[in-house]
């Protein structure tokens, strides 16, 4: 079949020359494609190389969840919580001024010190997550997440927050978090820590950071161009830190706290037999949990500031006159170098004369005839006047060194200090003014130079009733992998063995329990009906000058004048379980204010480990 | 009957270039989606090679009748394809908030997609019938527009901006290659002006903001503006020689939206670099410049009017997609046919070329 063309030869020849144009046009267009894709592959290609690779992999951390810490129990003391902080991504930001004030129309932030941090994130590491705030609450994070997606970079992530149960609840022991600092991150043994990580501070958080702080994971995330994960092409899980128990009782720390009253004081109570620490309280005290995301400036000040020093430990750092309770030091020592005859008696007629001065003793009157025995319960002065004079300085000083004091127990929980001996030489060098003997008598009954922390006392009276043996003492009863491999375990350890005769241990021992037991004892308001509790009370002198002194047995003594309020004690005397002290500052009498506090203690002890 | 010819004259080397695209556009595909893997990507590549499979029996079909049964088919053809345009807006599937699916049971159709070719054979149609040897007045011009007008408003309302503008646009190739005088052309598109705020105000709120969308992509940064970026980053990053088949790292990364149907060309670009782009426009270009040699051999006006429509087609398709993935012209849902993932597409556009074989295999029985 053939068809005539249905073409006129003018329109055909038009439409030849249009075919020859549009072929010049399709030409031209096309090499606009071709000049275009030469300049974005082969003039610019490099910087888009390099934009599609920076892109591409992100690399974020898996943060390891800090390890638990229990008390001797099992109870837990402290965990995690997930805490939900909002960042940026400074990278995925179009429009900062705009995205700040997006942020700031759903919740509270600090703009300008956002814009400052974002700035600089720009600067270091733009696809770094810069975090504007931290902690977010429940609405917070509501508002933020309905939106999130109208504001590119953002994003909101979840990081494990240290949790203190009970608060405040040993928070001296425990201690407490921050972030790392730049020493820190410079000085070996924080090489699994990265800037903004928090590490332990304080305590046994910081005793045992590295084995609470587990190993930090890492994921391979594949983001997009707004910073949103699309998924994870690798991962390493992140190992969880090791779990911490402690040695200390939960009901017996809280019964200590709450005795406390916010008074400013220390209690401290561990087994003679081994050096566990059961109970470390410390007053007043702070909350760890304000630490835990990061605490502002207005409440370091308060901290710092506060006349009382909440974050001071003062059962290893507080150093007290030990006051009475350092007749027993200078009694063994009188007994070992034989200056001391235990069933000589001397007069107490309530006043005693040295060298043109008159020294007084804390009952006005006297306590009449007395012996060593008598001289400990009734905690005579004018006996251990005699004494000490007799014994001399340098003797007690001493003694009282190779029965612990003066230097630390090696604790390892933070500042602790040493306490205060004094002999002549140190007199010397201290003050370059040679001993004067009546500072001897002073330092007999524990006032003037000499001073000891809660921690050597309990220690001290440890050792006077398991033999003579100072142990070290110990906060940390194991410490687990999740395993439940126990890679540390409690061992006590014996630092030292006091070179005492029996016998004379045995006598402080036996006036131990009388000053509770006896009728005239000082300590009596720490009686037990059922088990033998062996005490010492004491009374620090704040003030050294005797003209003072008068003035503060005046009612309505000022609080920084009236005397510190000592108790030790260990129950059952003759199978001891238990040993405490107990020190509250300013407060009064050992007798009245201390020993009431221990007694407290030790009925909780035994009603909870040997129920009556 | 059967001429023999017609065999002899069989188009082979479009045949070949359409394979070429075709073999081209699976493995390009295979690429885009494999990383998807377990959400059922790695069946698009599958798929499209069962749309070509169905594309080049059809493309035969279309090559065993005398395309002027045409010349009497086109009426009613037209009105077939505004039919489903009809019934894609009273039941369509909405996909990516618009209607332009026609659910056909097992699969579905987009029936912008019929109206394309058929919109080119209608316009080949009115413009050979007429015979003149001035220019066209705009008088002349009415029955074309309204023509074009009927499906284009439909379209609008899906709405489905791109197929509709290309619909104008592959009709006014026609319509100027015709030769219409420039006077008749100023006044129409005053009109056209004149009365788009009158359109506006009939449409819904959404269609609005996606018409707004359309004509500004930076109010959706998240959308479009952010597609543009990858896109670009996507093609700069291949460099010469491409990061290497498979290697395509923007892609890998879905950081490419749409990246099987509205930008397979970056996801080439990545991988195969200027080398490989430049070989795919060449291939386009080719397939372009045969049409336009057969449109000029064809010694039939109906028929050279109906290749230069569907080259003007593949033309513009082209370009308005590579345009838009190279960041010259704002993000628009128009594929590169042939290349781009869509049974639609695929299928209407191989029945196109079909037609152009049909058209090129015939140019024997003329005489002058």
């Amino acid at each position: 079949m053939i068809w005539r063309s249905k073409i006129n030869p003018i329109e055909a020849e038009i439409y030849q020359k249009r075919l020859k144009t549009l072929t010049l046009f399709v030409l031209i267009v096309v090499g606009v494609l071709f000049v275009r894709l030469w300049f974005l592959q082969i003039i610019s290609g490099a910087q888009y190389r390099k934009k599609s690779e920076s892109n591409r992999i992100d690399l974020r951390d898996i943060l390891p969840v800090r390890g638990m810490v229990f008390d001797r129990n099992g109870e837990l003391l402290v965990d995690n919580r997930a805490s939900f902080a909002v960042g940026v991504i400074p990278e995925d930001i179009k429009n900062l001024d705009g995205l700040i004030d997006d942020i700031s129309r759903l919740i509270e932030i600090d703009g300008l010190s956002a814009k400052k941090k974002i700035n600089e994130g720009l600067r270091q590491n733009p696809f770094n997550a810069v975090y504007i705030k931290k902690g977010l609450t429940r609405d917070e994070l509501a508002r933020i997440e309905t939106n999130v997606f109208h504001m590119p970079g953002v994003i909101i992530e979840v990081k494990p927050k240290r949790h203190y149960i009970h608060g405040p609840l040993a928070a001296h022991l425990i201690g407490y978090l921050g972030e790392i600092d730049k020493e820190q991150l410079n000085k070996g043994g924080y090489k699994r820590n990265k800037v903004g990580d928090f590490v332990g501070k304080f305590g046994v958080e910081k005793k045992w950071q590295r084995y609470l702080n587990g190993i930090r994971g890492g994921q391979q995330v594949e983001v997009d161009a707004s910073g949103r994960r699309l998924r994870v092409l690798y991962q390493k899980a992140a190992e969880p830190g090791f779990n911490i128990y402690l040695t200390i009782d939960k009901d017996l720390q809280m019964l200590a706290e709450h005795s406390l009253e916010n008074r400013a004081g220390a209690i401290v109570a561990m087994n003679p037999m081994t050096g566990e620490v059961l109970t470390m309280a410390s007053s007043p005290s702070f909350n760890p949990n304000d630490f835990a995301t990061g605490m502002d400036e207005k409440g370091w000040k308060q901290l710092v500031s506060n006349l009382h020093f909440p974050l001071q430990n003062r059962v290893i750092s507080g150093q007290y006159p030990p006051g009475s309770l350092f007749k027993m030091v200078v009694a063994i020592a009188g007994l070992e170098e034989g200056v001391i005859d235990p069933d000589e008696k001397i007069f107490c007629g309530g006043t005693y004369s040295f060298r043109g001065r008159v020294y007084r003793d804390w009952k006005e009157g006297g306590h009449g005839y007395v012996d060593l025995h008598r001289a400990l319960v009734e905690s005579c002065d004018v006996y251990f006047y005699k004494m000490g004079q007799k014994i001399g300085i340098d003797t007690i000083a001493r003694y009282a060194k190779s029965l612990g004091f003066g230097s630390k127990t090696k604790l390892q929980l933070g500042d602790e200090k040493e306490g205060l001996i004094p002999n002549r030489a140190w007199k010397l060098r201290r003050w370059h003014v040679p001993w004067q003997e009546g500072e001897t008598l002073s330092v007999a009954v524990g006032q003037s130079f000499a001073l000891v922390t809660p921690i050597q006392m309990v220690r001290f009276v440890s050792a006077l009733f398991n033999g003579g043996v100072l142990f070290k003492p110990q906060a940390t009863k194991w410490i687990e992998k999740e395993s439940k491999e126990r890679i540390f375990k409690f061992k006590p350890n014996s630092l030292h063995r006091w070179s005492i005769k029996k016998e004379n241990m045995e006598l402080i021992k036996k006036a131990l329990v009388g000053v509770v037991n006896e009728p005239h004892g000082t300590g009596t308001r720490a009686r037990l009906d059922q088990i033998r509790v062996a005490g010492k009370t004491g009374t620090a002198q704040v003030i050294a000058l005797p003209e003072e002194r008068e003035l503060a047995r005046e009612k309505d003594v000022p609080y920084k004048f009236r005397d510190h309020a000592w108790f030790v004690a260990v129950a059952p005397a003759e199978n001891p379980a238990i040993a405490l002290a107990v020190l509250i500052e300013h407060s009064g009498t050992g007798g009245s204010v201390a020993a009431p506090i221990a007694k407290k203690l030790l009925e909780c002890y035994f009603e909870k480990v040997r129920p009556l | 009957m059967f001429d023999r010819r017609l065999i002899n004259n069989f188009d082979w080397i479009l045949l070949a270039i359409l394979i070429f695209i075709g073999a081209l556009s699976v493995i390009n595909l295979y690429s885009a989606t494999h990383s998807i893997g377990s959400m059922g990507g790695s069946q698009v590549y599958i798929k499209q090679i069962c749309w070509y499979a169905i594309g080049f029996f059809i493309l035969l079909l279309m090559t065993t009748f005398d395309y002027h049964v045409l010349d009497r088919l086109a009426y009613p053809l037209f009105f077939i394809s505004l039919i489903f345009l009809v019934a894609v807006l009273k039941s369509g599937k909405v996909t990516y908030g618009s209607q332009r699916w026609l659910s056909l049971g097992y699969f579905s159709i987009q029936p912008s997609e019929m109206v394309k070719i058929s919109i080119i054979i209608i316009l080949a149609k009115y413009f050979s019938d007429l015979e003149k040897t001035e220019n066209y007045r705009l008088r002349d011009l009415l029955r074309p527009l309204i023509l074009i007008a009927i499906p284009f408003i439909m379209i609008i309302y899906q709405p489905d901006l791109g197929t509709a503008l290309m619909l104008l646009i592959i009709s006014f190739s026609i319509i100027i290659f015709v030769n219409v005088n420039w006077k008749s052309i100023v006044i129409f598109l005053s009109i056209a002006f004149l009365s788009a705020p009158f359109c506006w105000i009939t449409l819904q709120a959404y269609q609005k903001k996606r018409i707004l969308t359309f004509l500004r992509p930076d109010l959706d940064p998240l959308g479009a503006a952010y597609h543009v970026t990858q896109s670009k980053i996507a093609i700069g990053s291949g460099l010469f020689w491409g990061k290497g088949f498979l290697k395509g790292t923007q892609t890998r990364l879905h950081f490419l939206p749409q990246q099987h149907t509205d930008f397979p060309f970056s996801v080439l670009a990545e991988e195969w670099g200027f080398v490989g782009s430049a070989i795919l426009l060449l291939v386009y270009l080719f397939l372009i410049l045969w049409c336009l040699n057969i449109a000029k051999n064809s010694k039939d006006k109906f028929g050279t009017l109906i290749v230069v429509g569907i080259a003007a087609s593949v033309f513009w398709h082209l370009i308005i997609n590579v345009s838009m993935a190279i960041g010259l012209l704002p993000v628009v849902g128009i594929p590169l046919v042939l290349f781009s993932y869509g049974g639609s597409s695929v299928i209407s556009t191989m029945a196109a070329m079909g037609l152009v074989m049909n058209i090129s295999m015939r140019r024997f029985m003329f005489q002058e």
